[in-house]
C-alpha cells in the first residue's frame, strides 16, 4: 500500500480560505443561502467552511443530510449501508443550497442526496463544494461548483481526507493506493 | 455491523441484542423521514412484499403497509376471510402461489404459533412474523422498545411491569425477551389464571397485585384481556377484573414517582384501562403507533438490504 500526500495541514488551510472567498464572490447575498453537509463525511468540512465564513462576518445556516436511503447501490451489495443522522433545520423550498462532500468520485452520492434534499422542499439553485475532485471516475454527469484541488487518480486507488474536527490528528489529505 | 443476523424476523428469541440496537439506530433515521414534507424514500422500490393476514388486525397492518410504501415497495394485500383458504387450501400451498408471482418479502400473522417459522423452512423470501398465535409478535416488541428508549433514554436499568392478560399475549412474550435482552427488568402482573405457570424461569418477577405493581415500575404496559383466545373463564366478570386490575388516572396520579404507561392497542377502554388514565399525560399510546411505523421501516430495510 502506498501513500502519498495530496494537502497538508497548511495547503488545506489556504485551500479552505479561497474556496470560502469564492463562495463569497459567487453569492453577493448570503440572505437565501443555506450550507448542506453530506453524511457522513461531508459534514466536518461543511462545519470548517460554516466557522471560517463566520469568522469573515458571513452567517449562514448549516445543516446534514443524509442519503443513504437514496442510494442506487441498495440490494446490490451485501449490507445495507449504515444510514445517519439528517438535521436540516431550515426550509430547504426556494433557497440556494450549497451542497459540501469531502471527496468527489463517482457522482452518486450526489445524486443520492440531490433526491434526498428534494423530500424537503424546492430549492431555488443548488452547488456543490468539494475538497478534491477525482477526474475522469464519474458515472453521472455530474460536477462541481466549488473544488479545493484535483487529483488523477485510478479507480483502485481511494482519496482518504483527515480532520481534526472527525478525531484525526491533524488535517491532512491522501492518496492512497493498492499496490 | 450494519447488518441483521437472521435472514427473517420470526420472533426476539432469535435474534441478539445488537441486531435491536441496530433496528433502533436505523428507526431513528426512519422517524426523521416520516416527519419530512415528503414522507418516502425509494430504497425499496424494486421489492414486492405481501401482507399475508389469516387472522384479523387493523394497526399493525396498516403500520406494516404504511412502512412498505413509505420504502416505495410493491404491496399486495392477502387476508384469509374471502380467500381460497376457506376452500381447504394449505397454508404451503397459499404462500407459494403468492410467491410465484414473484414476491420477495411475505409478512405474515397466523393464528398457530409457529406459522412463520414453519414457512421460513419451506420458502426462499423473507418472513417477518405479525403475530403468530399467542407465542410473539416481534414488531411490537421493538417499537415498544424504542418508544421506552425515545421517552425514557434508554431501556437498559429501567423497570418494566407488563399488566394483564400474559397468558394469552404473544406481546408479552416478545417484549419480555426483548426488553431483557436490552438490559431492564421485567415484571408481569395479573390475576394468577393469565399468568403462565412457568412464567418465572424467563428471569421475570411476578406480582399478583397492580398497586404495587405500579410503585415499582418506570414504565407499565398494560395488556388488553384477549376475550377471543379464552375458551374457559379464568376470571368471574370483566367488572370484577376492572375492580381489581383496572388502572384509572388517580392511581398513576397518586405514585411518588411519574411512570409511562403504554398499551399495544386495542384499548378496552373502561376494562384494564379507564378513559383518562389512556388519555393522560402518563400515556405515550400513540407515540408507539406512530414508532410502529418507524421501526417496521427498520426492519423491512435491513431484511431487504442483506437479500
Amino acid at each position: 500500500m502506498q501513500k502519498k500526500l495530496i494537502l497538508d495541514s497548511k495547503q488545506l488551510h489556504i485551500t479552505l480560505s479561497r474556496l470560502c472567498q469564492q463562495l463569497i464572490e459567487n453569492h453577493t447575498n448570503f440572505s437565501n443561502c443555506v450550507l448542506l453537509g453530506l453524511q457522513p463525511r461531508g459534514i466536518f468540512l461543511a462545519e470548517l467552511i460554516h466557522e471560517r465564513l463566520k469568522s469573515l462576518k458571513v452567517n449562514v445556516p448549516l445543516g446534514y443530510l443524509d442519503a443513504t436511503f437514496h442510494r442506487d447501490d441498495f440490494r446490490r451489495r451485501d449490507t445495507p449501508a449504515k444510514a445517519s443522522e439528517t438535521r436540516v433545520p431550515f426550509a430547504i423550498e426556494g433557497k440556494n443550497v450549497v451542497l459540501i462532500d469531502d471527496v468527489l468520485f463517482t457522482g452518486r452520492t450526489v445524486r443520492a442526496a440531490l433526491d434526498a434534499m428534494i423530500s424537503f422542499g424546492r430549492p431555488a439553485k443548488v452547488e456543490l463544494l468539494v475538497l478534491v475532485d477525482r477526474k475522469a471516475t464519474r458515472d453521472l454527469p455530474i460536477a462541481a461548483d466549488y473544488v479545493g484541488k484535483y487529483v488523477d487518480t485510478h479507480d483502485t486507488q481511494r482519496v482518504l481526507v483527515e480532520l481534526q474536527a472527525s478525531g484525526s490528528k491533524q488535517n491532512k489529505v491522501w492518496l492512497i493506493s493498492k499496490e | 455491523m450494519s447488518k441483521l443476523s437472521q435472514r427473517h424476523l420470526l420472533g426476539i428469541k432469535d435474534i441478539t441484542r445488537g441486531d435491536i440496537e441496530l433496528i433502533f439506530e436505523t428507526a431513528d433515521n426512519f422517524k426523521d423521514v416520516i416527519n419530512r414534507p415528503i414522507k418516502k424514500v425509494p430504497s425499496l422500490r424494486d421489492v414486492t412484499i405481501a401482507n399475508v393476514f389469516f387472522e384479523n388486525s387493523t394497526r399493525t397492518r396498516l403500520s406494516f403497509e404504511l412502512a412498505e410504501k413509505r420504502l416505495s415497495a410493491d404491496v399486495i394485500n392477502f387476508s384469509a376471510s374471502g380467500s381460497s383458504v376457506k376452500k381447504g387450501e394449505t397454508l404451503l400451498d397459499t404462500v407459494n402461489n403468492i410467491l410465484a408471482m414473484k414476491v420477495d418479502m411475505v409478512v405474515m400473522r397466523h393464528a398457530s404459533a409457529g406459522a412463520p417459522h414453519f414457512l421460513s423452512k419451506h420458502i426462499k423470501a423473507n418472513i417477518v412474523n405479525a403475530g403468530d398465535g399467542t407465542h410473539e409478535h416481534p414488531t411490537q416488541a421493538l417499537l415498544d422498545g424504542f418508544s421506552i428508549r425515545e421517552k425514557l433514554g434508554s431501556v437498559e436499568g429501567k423497570k418494566i411491569a407488563i399488566i394483564g392478560d400474559i397468558l394469552h399475549s404473544r406481546v408479552a412474550l416478545s417484549n419480555i425477551f426483548a426488553l431483557k435482552k436490552l438490559g431492564a427488568e421485567v415484571m408481569v402482573c395479573g390475576p394468577p389464571t393469565l399468568l403462565p405457570k412457568f412464567i418465572s424461569t424467563l428471569g421475570v418477577q411476578v406480582e399478583l397485585e397492580v398497586k404495587k405493581a405500579l410503585d415499582w415500575c418506570d414504565v407499565a404496559n398494560v395488556l388488553r384481556i384477549q376475550l377471543e383466545r379464552q375458551q374457559l373463564k379464568y376470571f368471574p366478570s370483566l367488572r370484577e377484573y376492572t375492580l381489581y386490575y383496572g388502572i384509572n388516572k388517580k392511581m398513576l396520579d397518586d405514585l411518588k414517582k411519574k411512570i409511562v404507561l403504554m398499551h399495544p392497542g386495542p384499548i378496552n377502554r373502561g376494562v384494564e384501562l379507564t378513559s383518562d388514565a389512556a388519555d393522560s399525560h402518563h400515556s405515550i399510546i400513540l407515540d408507539q403507533v406512530e414508532n410502529g411505523v418507524a421501526v417496521r421501516m427498520a426492519v423491512l430495510y435491513l431484511l431487504a438490504g442483506a437479500a
